[in-house]
């Protein structure tokens, strides 16, 4: 028992700190480096919640293809240094304020009700099995599944014509 | 075992992080990376979920967030790409033609 707390309790640690890492730092290539740290210690909370599925699908898709995208673009720009002018300085605090009662908010919801005290048990064994995800997907879910295909064919079709329109502009 | 609502407080805590992100952050990558930051806090939830009422369901939901977060990082990132082109800059206050 205090060993799932001593793990959760560090892993949290550890995400926490790279998302705020990610907002401080000032070069682009270093803020997306930390959020791919916190991807990977979320895949690492989804195999603590029996979801090896999902963990390897972060993996791969998320810190894999998406980040990868993202320094691709940060080095093809030469955008890595900020040059963030402090016009609107007065949105700053306002910002951070908004923000601690968000989450003051939330915290009440969640620890003020006393509803959400269920325990995660451990699950059985079969529970969430890449083939118990499978069956679901293609069974229950099978429209939109579907559906997803389509959507990445628009999202394909749609980054090649912005480009090439970019690209006739230029010549 | 770890209660379900100390997911959900880790989950709140990271977005919030990703909602200060875009708000206080003026470089367009750096408040695309908050975005997906919030994507992935509501996915940490939905799968804490599922193991608590030991549903796939929420499962299956996590991976068409993926999909559909890997389709909008494409189009977003071509879009940031074509804005730099035109304007020479990223920084949202510098994209401001369709100010009155």
């Amino acid at each position: 028992m205090t060993v799932d707390l001593i793990l959760f309790f560090g892993l949290a640690a550890v995400a926490v700190s790279a998302a705020i890492a990610m907002l401080l730092s000032r070069n682009a290539v270093y803020s997306a480096l930390f959020l791919i740290l916190n991807f990977a210690t979320v895949a690492v909370f989804f195999l603590l919640l029996g979801a090896p599925f999902i963990a390897m699908a972060q993996v791969t898709v998320y810190a894999g293809a998406i980040m990868v995208l993202f320094l691709f673009v940060i080095m093809l720009l030469g955008a890595e240094q900020v040059q963030e002018r402090q016009k609107g300085g007065w949105q700053r605090p306002i910002a951070i304020l908004l923000a601690l009662v968000l989450i003051i908010e939330t915290g009440y919801l969640i620890f003020g009700r006393g509803a959400l005290s269920a325990v995660i048990e451990p699950a059985a064994s079969n529970y969430a099995s890449p083939q118990a995800i499978g069956e679901t997907l293609f069974t229950d879910f099978l429209l939109p599944f579907e559906v997803t295909s389509v959507l990445l064919l628009v999202a394909m079709v749609g980054v090649i014509v912005l480009t090439k329109e970019e690209r006739k502009k230029a010549d | 075992m770890v209660p379900v609502s100390y997911y959900f407080a880790l989950s709140a805590i990271l977005f919030t992080l990703g909602a200060l992100g875009v708000l206080i952050r003026r470089n367009a990558i750096i408040i695309f990376m908050s975005v997906e930051l919030m994507l992935n806090a509501a996915n940490l939830l939905f799968v804490a979920f599922a193991r608590s009422y030991e549903a796939l369901n929420g499962q299956i939901y996590v991976f068409f967030v993926i999909a559909v977060a890997a389709a909008e990082v494409a189009v977003g990132l071509a879009l940031i790409v074509a804005i730099f082109r035109s304007k020479q800059s990223i920084d949202i206050d510098e994209i401001s033609s369709l100010k009155g």
